[in-house]
């Protein structure tokens, strides 16, 4: 089981008929997708198709929901994450998760940084961890004076890479990201946007986005998930994934090209 | 002026129907309706705080005289002494059966209130012990004291500030439970899954992020419950009894400023009358200052 068979080596993330089910409700079917490493892949498509639940499959959050079932496989590493041996809480360790609303902690900006460390009675230098990760979310040089300060008194802006530094503090491999600019004004957003870049030399990034511009300035692979109609209520697929400049630019499906062009969605 | 050029404006003279119907007419049937009924609510708004005043008033009246060190040094006077005594015993005697009251119910309410928020929300066992808890804070005192009078006092063969701090308790619970369950309910969801994408367990997520979110009005809830709890008399009279002198240990018969107040009232005799005032007096003092210092506490966070 530990081993990857027929996996390239450069996945990081690889879901293989992933069937995600609240209740009896079909929610995402046949969600086949590989993530590769060190590279920024965005989920775009219409609302309601499953981007998110899909990607809260990947550190297990999902969990959390009762009713939630997942048939089918997602491995990382080669592991299968739903194997029973697998602890989620270990495995949210390892793959962090950006929210779409920034969520600090009613904590000051370095005790909200520390919180994760501080889970795992991190040892080092925890100064140095909390300066390290806020450079790495290019927040250190707005905050560096008044780290004891409330993370809710930051603009919207700067909690979400305040939300971004607490995850990068963990040293997780992957950071999952759930529409981090929905509620950032363009500036913030760009600022983001370029923080991705930088991001993607140490971790791998998914991302889900409701803004095609973001996903085909920022992403290197682009998934298009779209939504059927059934007797049993709306079931979301992906229903293409490719580089992303292909996605964009010539797109295999119909579909595909009418979102990215906005004709639809 | 009628010259101007300016054709958006429609100028109308302020006698035309129009304008009429824009003026104030305060003899209209709607305005007159209106000032009685912001004149009722102010009024009403006031009685709800008369009875408060009236109450402070009184005792203050009737028992400040006598406030001085003695209440709380002097042991309560014999029928036949006409001046002076105090009642520090009752004193000490409210604080520990508060006290051994609050040790037990703060612990437990918070604790069952995180079961209810935390770990059983939404299930069917929530809903039923939710439900019951609202009964029990419904269960008169008088029962409640009846009830730790056979569990408590005939068990351990005594009435004691023990018998009386558990009777005290069980009328505590439900209102820690329930104001300490509305207070996780406000923390939002947000916070939760932030720290549980941190890779924070339940205990870490409850430990680190509700419980400390949600203090300032489970505080509230605390104090609401003690402010309770030190004025109950009904449920006292059965456990911790009364007592005239300093109480050996909390497993003796102990007095309390709410018995003491009970007891003294009905007297004939003006000494025990006014220290009757004065218990009272330092009971609402004692209420007020727990919640002036919660709504302080809370403030500060």
């Amino acid at each position: 089981m530990a081993t990857s068979t027929g996996v390239s080596t450069s996945t990081i993330i690889s879901s293989k008929d992933a069937n995600i089910y609240y209740g009896n409700f079909l929610a995402v079917r046949d969600v086949t997708i590989d993530i590769p490493k060190n590279s920024i892949t965005a989920f775009i498509g219409p609302s309601g198709c499953g981007k998110s639940t899909v990607l809260r499959c990947f550190n297990r959050l999902n969990d959390l929901i009762t009713s939630f079932k997942m048939r089918g496989s997602i491995h990382y590493h080669g592991q299968d994450l739903y194997s029973p041996e697998i602890d989620p809480v270990a495995v949210r360790r390892q793959i962090g998760m950006v929210f779409q609303k920034p969520n600090p902690f009613p904590k000051s900006i370095y005790d909200n940084i520390a919180f994760g460390p501080r889970l795992v009675k991190y040892r080092g230098n925890m100064d140095e961890l909390v300066e390290r990760s806020l450079r790495g979310a290019a927040l250190w040089d707005e905050v560096k004076d008044k780290l004891r300060e409330s993370g809710l008194a930051l603009s919207g802006g700067q909690q979400q890479r305040l939300c971004i530094a607490r995850a990068i503090a963990m040293q997780p491999d992957v950071i999952l990201m759930d529409e981090p600019c929905a509620a950032l004004d363009p500036i913030s957003t760009l600022k983001v946007e370029d923080l991705l870049q930088e991001l993607k030399e140490k971790y791998t990034i998914v991302i889900v986005t409701h803004n095609m511009q973001q996903a085909s300035r920022a992403s290197d692979y682009t998934a298009f998930f779209n939504v059927e109609q059934t007797e049993r209520g709306r079931t979301g697929y992906i229903a293409e994934c490719d580089r992303t400049e292909v996605i964009f630019q010539n797109p295999q499906q119909q579909a595909t090209q009418a979102y990215v062009s906005g004709r639809f969605g | 002026m009628n010259s101007n050029p300016s054709p958006t404006i429609d100028d109308v003279s302020s006698t035309s129907p129009l304008i009429k119907r824009l003026q104030r007419q305060p003899s209209s049937p709607r305005t007159l309706f209106n000032s009685f009924m912001t004149g009722l609510v102010f009024v009403c708004a006031a009685c709800a705080i008369i009875p408060l005043f009236a109450v402070l008033w009184y005792v203050i009246s009737q028992g400040g005289a006598r406030l001085s060190t003695d209440l709380f040094t002097q042991l309560p006077p014999a029928a036949n002494v006409l001046k002076g005594g105090g009642f520090g015993n009752a004193f000490i005697g409210t604080l520990t059966t508060v006290g051994i009251g609050s040790a037990i119910a703060i612990p437990c309410g918070i604790l069952a209130a995180i079961f209810l928020s935390e770990f059983a929300k939404g299930t069917r066992l929530a809903d039923w012990i939710g439900f019951l808890t609202n009964v029990l804070s419904g269960v008169p005192s008088i029962v409640v004291g009846v009830f730790a009078y056979s569990t408590v006092v005939l068990t351990t063969g005594g009435f004691s500030a023990v018998a009386g701090g558990f009777a005290l308790a069980v009328l505590m619970l439900p209102i820690i439970v329930r104001t300490a369950t509305e207070a996780l309910a406000l923390v939002p969801q947000e916070s939760r899954q932030a720290a549980v994408g941190l890779g924070a367990t339940r205990f870490q997520t409850v430990a680190r992020v509700v419980l400390p979110a949600a203090l300032p009005p489970i505080l509230t809830g605390v104090m609401l419950a003690v402010a309770r709890a030190s004025g109950e008399t009904a449920p006292l009279i059965f456990t911790a009894l009364f007592k005239n002198f300093w109480a050996d240990g909390v497993w003796e018969p102990t007095a309390t400023l709410s018995v003491l107040v009970f007891n003294f009232a009905t007297t004939p005799y003006k000494n025990q009358q006014e220290l009757a005032a004065a218990g009272s007096l330092i009971l609402v003092l004692m209420v007020l200052t727990a919640s002036i210092l919660s709504r302080l506490v809370v403030k500060r966070q």
